[in-house]
């Protein structure tokens, strides 16, 4: 019992208010762990809805998909189910359709996230810096976050129609919707314009971190604007940059509302939830839409992966630890 | 003092002083005020455009000009005739709410403890939400279509509520941790210390000085939850529980092939509104709250 606090006494000889704790400690302890133990209860108790309701709606319906996936389950006619294995999948990897969808889908994924980081670092800086009007910005910019991306859809999409957008006359006669460059074109215009403000404010928050001593310290050493861009708020705002990007690319790699209603997916510009819905709701193959359904979340899980294993942008799970 | 180290420069800088004298540089105004107009007009265009869409007359709808020449409500008269529309208005509304109510509170209760308590297991559901955050949805779709309707969930409220819950618990409980590690904890111990137990210091101390983050956050979830259209149109068949950006997807016009693009401009505005008295009463609390959970770390 008192055996570790009499070594002390000899290490440490100049203490002996520690030397000997005695059953007040002893009893202490025991409260400690008393409450550590209540501690623990109430943590679990106070998750367990939000966890039980993520493990429900999620892994479940996952599992469930899995399943689906493995049978041939055509909606029109659901006596003729059963066990058909892996054939699925080999319809959908074997399927040109396929891999047009994921190679659309990177595309519009890669192109708009790239602009919408230089763009929306522009903005971060306008937001922080302009000498007047960052509170109107500020809030401006929050309407093409919080608008519904099928309102703002429809409002691209009118201004491209022939004959009726403000913006149909401006590369002649086109019906650029029709047409699959310039679909996939105005697609990504409707997706930077809608989340550009979503990626400034993040990169906002990481300029805030960035310390105006440092700005200054450079600013005396005689160095630019550029230069001070470049060399110390970059590296300072990689963290916050790098996170943007993951949540971002994720979030572009699901890309439907927009194709659904600009294109809905004619001229070759579905994306693989276009397609995934398609083959459910058009060709009603709850099979094949299941395995497609499971294809995009290991896609989505090995993009989140190598980004984490590249980048180290484990930043957002760390995050919540106090 | 640059003027010692390069003669060059003195007179600029001696210039820039003289100038920071009487207010900042005109070029600098002007460029400010060019990039202030830009971002405003971008911002502001395609929502203007439906306003100026959802006041045309049939006739001019086509006439390709951005105001209306001839204006009329009609289209909002229209809608508001159609159960189709105004059935959808109130599926939006109370999905929306009901899911934000839930959210908040069940995303409180988990943000509390991973912000103030250690317990094992922590990690995992830090890690689990964030799983969530990336999900596919059309990954659920499927999944969820058959099992809603073995379960007499599809086209109702909570089968579309369910699903709204668990996308925005990821987005509630970062904002609500980020805003509950910013409280005053002192006073949560000087509740215990007095003989509260950790619950009564949680309903009692931190719950009112948590209440400015709980806004925020179910502002936040009601816009993501408001905004959604897969989960609608894949989980829905009829008015009983289609939401409205769902309902504008269906609205026919006169003929199969034409589109009620003033019906559809007028419903657009009309779900728009929310949106825009929130960011205008909320936007600082927005801001903070997008901004939170994203950096810290």
């Amino acid at each position: 019992m008192g055996a570790p606090a009499g070594g002390a006494t000899v290490t440490e000889p100049g203490r002996p208010v520690a030397a000997n704790p005695g059953p007040a400690a002893a009893k202490a302890r025991a409260a400690a762990s008393a409450r550590t133990r209540a501690e623990r209860r109430l943590g679990w108790a106070l998750c367990a809805p939000a966890a039980i309701v993520i493990v429900a709606v999620t892994a479940y319906p996952i599992g469930y998909a899995i399943y689906l996936s493995l049978q041939r389950y055509d909606l029109r006619f659901p006596g003729a189910s059963k066990f058909v294995g892996l054939s699925n999948y080999g319809t959908v990897l074997s399927s040109s359709l396929w891999w047009q969808a994921l190679a659309i889908t990177m595309i519009i994924a890669a192109i708009s996230v790239a602009i919408e980081l230089v763009l929306g670092m522009g903005l971060a800086l306008v937001m922080q810096r302009a000498l007047f009007g960052r509170g109107l910005i500020r809030t401006v910019v929050l309407i093409p976050y919080g608008i519904v991306t099928v309102v703002a859809a429809f409002g691209w999409k009118y201004a491209w129609t022939p004959n009726t957008g403000y913006l149909s006359g401006l590369f002649g006669d086109s019906a650029p919707l029709t047409e699959r460059t310039w679909g996939i074109a105005v697609i990504i215009l409707a997706e930077v314009w809608k989340t550009t403000p979503f990626m400034a404010l993040l990169l906002l928050a990481g300029l805030a971190l960035v310390p105006d001593d440092l700005q200054r310290a450079a600013k005396v050493d005689g160095a630019g604007a550029w230069a001070r861009f470049v060399r110390i708020t970059l590296p300072l705002m990689k963290p916050a940059i790098l996170v943007a990007l993951l949540f971002r690319l994720l979030d572009a790699f699901r890309i439907f509302d927009n194709i659904y209603i600009l294109t809905g997916g004619a001229a070759d510009t579905r994306s693989v939830s276009i397609l995934g819905y398609d083959n459910l709701f058009t060709a009603l193959n709850l099979g094949i839409g299941s395995s497609l359904s499971v294809l995009i979340f290991i896609v989505v899980a090995i993009i989140a992966f190598i980004f984490v294993r590249l980048f180290g942008a484990a930043a957002p799970g760390r995050e919540a630890q106090p | 003092m640059t003027a010692i180290t390069s003669t060059s420069a003195a007179p600029a800088s001696a210039r820039a002083r003289t100038r920071r004298a009487s207010g900042p540089p005109a070029r600098a105004l002007a460029g400010w005020t060019v990039a202030n107009l830009v971002i405003l007009g971008l911002s502001l265009l395609p929502l203007l455009w439906l306003v100026s869409l959802s006041f045309k007359t049939p006739a001019s709808i086509s006439d390709g000009g951005f105001w209306p020449s001839h204006w009329t409500t009609a289209n909002y008269r229209g809608i508001f005739t159609t159960s189709l529309f105004t059935r959808a208005l109130i599926n939006s509304i109370g999905i929306a709410l009901i899911a934000t109510l839930l959210a908040v509170v069940i995303g409180s209760m988990a943000a509390y403890a991973i912000a103030r308590l250690a317990f094992p297991g922590k990690g995992l559901l830090v890690g689990l939400s964030l799983l969530i955050a990336m999900f596919p949805q059309i990954s659920l779709v499927s999944p969820l279509f058959n099992l809603w309707r073995q379960l007499g969930l599809f086209d109702t409220w909570p089968g579309l509520i369910i699903p709204y819950l668990t996308f925005s618990l990821p987005l509630a409980i970062y904002t609500l941790s980020a805003f509950f590690r910013e409280i005053p904890w002192d006073l949560e111990r000087a509740a215990e210390v007095d003989g509260a137990t950790p619950l009564q210091a949680f309903m009692k101390v931190i719950a009112p000085l948590a209440a400015p983050g709980m806004v925020t956050t179910a502002i936040l979830v009601f816009i993501f939850c408001w905004n959604d259209f897969l989960f609608a149109i894949s989980l829905t068949s009829t008015n009983s529980a289609r939401t409205v950006p769902a309902a504008i997807a269906f609205f026919t016009g006169a003929s199969q092939f034409a589109e009620p693009i003033g019906s559809i401009a007028a419903a657009a505005v009309i779900i728009t509104i929310p949106i825009i008295v929130f960011v205008l009463l909320f936007q600082r609390r927005i801001v903070a709250g997008l901004t939170s959970g994203a950096v810290k770390g």
